[in-house]
């Protein structure tokens, strides 16, 4: 297991994802520089949040065509592991490894704050660690995270059980006032027909330090050194 | 012989906003009448921008010595200050005042870039930003439109750029009309002795320009923000520049690698008077000199003249002396950025900036004379007394009744914009970006950020109450000072150093300069009594509009301070039912500049309230001691509002209710809503309570408990806690969105 966080130049989240992939998996991760094609042996690769190459035309846009993504998406389609947050989750919808796509907000009014998370499959590499009773507390940074699909793509991702994480308030009730951004049935997180990709607008490496008094996100990283047990 | 050749004249000059004296001056250093590229370069670097003329005979008396002081105010880019574990903090506060009244958006945005570069110029990594706002009535539609334009700019700036916003304070008051204060501050942290000056050492030395290309944007900026804002301010418009926080990015990361490879000589981002400002200060720090061939610069466009290329300041450059045989491993690690560079020039032993273009010399000037402290013109204005102040003096409190409802009061006052919470604001910026910010699940009244790796935390905070300064200027300013220290303290932080943002009226005003004397004096013997040397700042004079109306006086003050164990953390919210509410200092028959008397009762003119530095200093002294040892829960300074809506703001936070009731005789509006200073409220596990007593030596009043889901005072139910923040967190989206 090896594992390597994207950097895109305009990337601002990869080296607190770097921070927390090193303390819970114990070795140093590889940075992959987007000019590069060589995943270097990693296991597991990482997209980070920020703002790839200015996200000037369409968030994500660009960074689908960087030499690097042609082996992310080489890597994804042979079963590889792959997660992308916020900025990260965008770039793979703009790749096609994840279904839909992620609009401005619905207030159209750029988001920080903190919200709570419903895991809506417990059984994905994950969120095997997750219990579906508890809300999670991760916190939001975007301005394009209304998540959107056409209504038969909705139904076929919640067929398969794809959708992993809703939008949810601290009681875990998924309704209206508790959806940050507008996203279609609260969807904050989804993946793709293998699990093997996986996408989420909020931040889990923002909430897994006891000295940020928050560690609800700590489970979503330490999932991934043990298997899914089915 | 070119247009840009030919002497210029006194016309010239004065369209440029140069005096004759200052005309003739220039002759003098020259011992020619300089052409009018030269006349330009002129112009921006001696504009009250760039100089200081009007400032500086008073910033030099403020302290600029202190045990952790690394690098004093005006040696470098930005103030640097030891914070332990072989760490320095280097952190500055700077205006962008003029461009954002006219164009939000962009004025805001290039704001942070300004202040971000200054930062990394030093060699410090950028790690957290705050920023002091000052709009007008909330209710106009300017006022949505200039807020929601600042506001996204300074959001859209720094999330791109990636550092978290972590602070900031927000006022709104009807002289901000037209001239709106944005403020910006950012802090940066370095490994001691890794700090890159500002220099230009090394004859032969080649110089590069990098970043962005060059473009006709925000040309004489510089002297654009050293006037009046009148009917034709969008004139103007060119003056602003444009942001681009990719570009920046790229640029930080760029700085922070060709530092470390050693190769580097000196550094300095190109702000205001762009390669002018740069090339002179740091030919002039060195007393070497420089050759920099203007047709060499990356441009946007390619028919731009000398004087555009020199005065222009396109955003997000940088200019670099590097060490002659080492160009290639500077140039590799910009190449691999992707950055736009070129060598320009080179390092001269001759002590004047030469500016070629296409084989022809089109300036030539000494070095030392464009530089802060050297030839530029050093100005001892008068002042008097404003006649403003005799209304303030004449203020009689029996005028104002005392209303019979108090519970109404407390709801105004608590949707009040200068109260009520910011959240519309600081939820459009990251704060959370860097996984460092400690205040966001749990709110402290300074912003905690972590210093990853060490034991430390940093405590930051921006403060100025500029209707205190309004109302005496000395007094005022003291205030901010100590109001900033005080945040820091109730952080459990220890105060370490100030950087300053003075903004003022036309300095040209006997009365507006005589509020800046004072203003210095107030903050020089704050600053003295807490031991926080001023390290840096800015000065934005002309901050009134074509009337003559300025702002009022707004010294903001951004102090940073240090939290030296995560154990001393201290947050503002009660914590548990039962706690006993104590105030730590003593309560004032006093309704002076409240914002309930200024906005409750519509009275603008009222003293300043009540200060007494040595009983601020005691306090703050005996709130460490208590902190230190354990003692309290919360702790949360009274200051707008007065002391309920202190009560209600821990209340808010912690999620419980309160039972307190008044201690002292006077009025009663006075003890909830006035803001006699140097008071903090603290809760106290009540088996402490024996304890904390006898380690204070400063008055305290034990108020009443934590208790319930109400506001409860003197037996009156005022309302529930939710459904005061209901009011409270809703009250500025709800008016902006109007």
């Amino acid at each position: 297991m090896k594992f390597g966080v994207v950097i895109f130049p305009g990337s601002n989240c990869d080296h607190d994802l770097i921070h927390v992939l090193e303390q819970v998996g114990g070795q140093p991760v590889e940075e992959l520089w987007h000019k590069d094609t060589d995943l270097k042996g990693c296991t597991h690769i990482f997209l980070p949040g920020g703002f790839s190459y200015g996200d000037y035309l369409r968030s994500g846009a660009i960074a689908k065509l960087s030499p690097i993504m042609e082996s992310v998406i080489a890597h994804a389609n042979q079963g590889g592991f792959v997660m992308g947050i916020c900025n990260g989750f965008q770039i793979l919808c703009e790749s096609g490894l994840l279904p839909g796509a992620l609009l401005r907000n619905e207030k159209q009014l750029f988001i920080c704050d903190n919200v709570y998370l419903k895991c809506e499959n417990t059984n994905t590499a994950v969120t095997h660690l997750l219990s579906s009773d508890k809300a999670y507390k991760i916190p939001i940074a975007h301005a394009e995270g209304r998540y959107f699909a056409d209504d038969a793509t909705l139904e076929k991702l919640k067929a398969n059980k794809q959708i992993i994480f809703s939008y949810c308030d601290a009681n875990g009730i998924v309704d209206e006032a508790s959806n940050p951004n507008g996203s279609k049935m609260n969807i904050a997180g989804v993946c793709n027909e293998g699990f093997n990709v996986f996408g989420m607008m909020p931040h889990p490496e923002r909430a897994a330090s006891a000295d940020l008094f928050n560690e609800d996100g700590l489970a979503f990283f330490q999932a991934l050194l043990t298997e899914v047990s089915a | 012989m070119s247009a840009a050749q030919q002497e210029a004249t006194l016309e010239q000059a004065k369209d440029l906003g140069i005096l004759p004296e200052e005309f003739e001056k220039i002759k003098e250093i020259l011992g020619r009448t300089p052409n009018f590229t030269e006349l330009s370069v002129f112009s921006v670097m001696w504009s009250e921008h760039c100089s200081y003329k009007n400032s500086i005979v008073w910033l030099k008396k403020l302290p600029k010595e202190g045990p952790m002081m690394l690098a004093e105010a005006g040696e470098e880019n930005a103030g640097l200050v030891d914070i332990g574990e072989g760490l320095a903090c280097c952190f500055k506060i700077e205006s962008h005042n003029h461009p954002s009244a006219i164009e939000p958006y962009q004025g805001a945005a290039t704001g942070v870039g300004g202040i971000n570069r200054d930062i990394f110029s030093m060699g410090a990594r950028p790690i957290a930003q705050l920023n002091s706002l000052r709009f007008g009535n909330i209710e106009t539609d300017r006022t949505k439109w200039l807020l929601k334009g600042v506001v996204k700019g300074i959001g859209d700036y720094g999330n791109s750029f990636g550092i978290p916003t972590v602070g900031g304070e927000v006022y709104f008051d009807d002289c901000y009309e037209t001239n709106i204060l944005v403020n910006a501050m950012s802090v940066g942290i370095l490994e001691v002795g890794k700090e890159v000056s500002a220099i230009a050492e090394g004859v032969g030395n080649p110089v590069y320009i990098f970043g962005s290309a060059t473009g006709k944007d925000g040309i004489a900026g510089a002297a654009f923000a050293s006037k009046d804002i009148g009917e034709d301010a969008m004139d103007d418009l060119p003056a602003v520049q444009v942001g681009d926080p990719f570009w920046e990015k790229l640029i930080l990361e760029a700085t922070l690698e060709i530092i470390e490879t050693g190769a580097v000589v000196g550094l300095q981002d190109m702000g205001a008077a762009g390669i002018t400002c740069s090339t002179a200060e740091m030919s002039a720090k060195s007393e070497t000199g420089m050759r920099i061939d203007l047709s060499k610069v990356p441009l946007r466009q390619d028919d731009m003249l000398g004087w555009e290329i020199l005065l222009s300041e396109s955003q997000e450059r940088m200019l670099a002396v590097v060490e002659k045989g080492r160009e290639k491993e500077v140039e590799k690690i910009l190449e691999k950025w992707d950055l736009t560079f070129a060598q320009i020039g080179e390092v001269t032993n001759t002590g004047n900036v030469e500016y070629w273009k296409d084989g022809k010399c089109e300036a030539e000037i000494p070095a030392e004379s464009l530089a802060l402290g050297g030839g530029a013109p050093v100005y001892h204005r008068t002042w008097k007394e404003p006649e403003y102040q005799q209304k303030i003096n004449a203020f009689n409190p029996a005028s104002i009744a005392t209303p019979a409802d108090l519970k109404s009061v407390a709801v105004f006052l608590a949707t009040q914009p200068n109260i009520a919470s910011k959240r519309w604001i600081y939820n459009q910026y990251d704060s959370m970006v860097g996984t460092i910010n400690q205040s966001t699940n749990q709110s402290s009244d300074a912003a905690v950020v972590k210093i990853k790796g060490t034991k430390r935390s940093l405590a930051l905070t921006v403060d100025c109450n500029a209707r205190y300064v309004w109302a005496n200027p000395e007094q005022g300013t003291a205030i901010a000072v100590a109001e900033a220290a005080r945040n820091i303290t109730c952080t459990g932080g220890v105060p370490s150093a100030v950087t300053n943002c003075l903004n003022f009226g036309n300095p040209y005003d006997e009365g507006v300069y005589w509020q800046f004397k004072n203003a210095i004096m107030g903050m020089k013997a704050s600053c003295e009594k807490f031991g926080t040397p001023v390290t840096g700042g800015n000065v934005s004079f002309y901050n009134q509009d074509s009337k003559g109306n300025a702002v009022y006086p707004t010294p903001t003050i951004g102090m940073v301070g240090v939290i030296e164990d995560a154990a001393h953390i201290t947050t503002l919210g009660f914590k548990n039912e039962g706690d006993v509410i104590v105030m730590l200092g003593e309560s004032k028959d006093d309704l002076g500049s409240s914002q309930y008397v200024a906005k409750y009762h519509k009275e603008a003119h009222s003293p300043c309230p009540h200060f007494d530095l040595d009983a601020e200093f005691a306090l703050q002294e005996n709130l460490r001691k208590v902190i230190r040892e354990g003692l309290i829960q919360s702790a949360h300074d009274v200051s707008e509002g007065g002391l309920f809506i202190t009560l209600l703001e821990s209340a808010m936070s912690g999620n419980h209710g309160f039972e307190v009731a008044q201690q002292s005789e006077m009025r009663a509006d006075a003890y909830w809503f006035g803001e006699s200073q140097s008071r903090v409220v603290v809760s106290v596990k009540p088996e402490q309570l024996n304890d904390l007593k006898s380690k204070l030596d400063i008055p305290f009043e034990v108020l009443g408990t934590v208790k319930g889901e109400n506001c409860t005072i003197d037996g009156e139910n005022w309302g529930s806690v939710t459904s005061f923040s209901d009011l409270y967190l809703n009250a500025i989206e709800q008016t902006v969105s109007k």
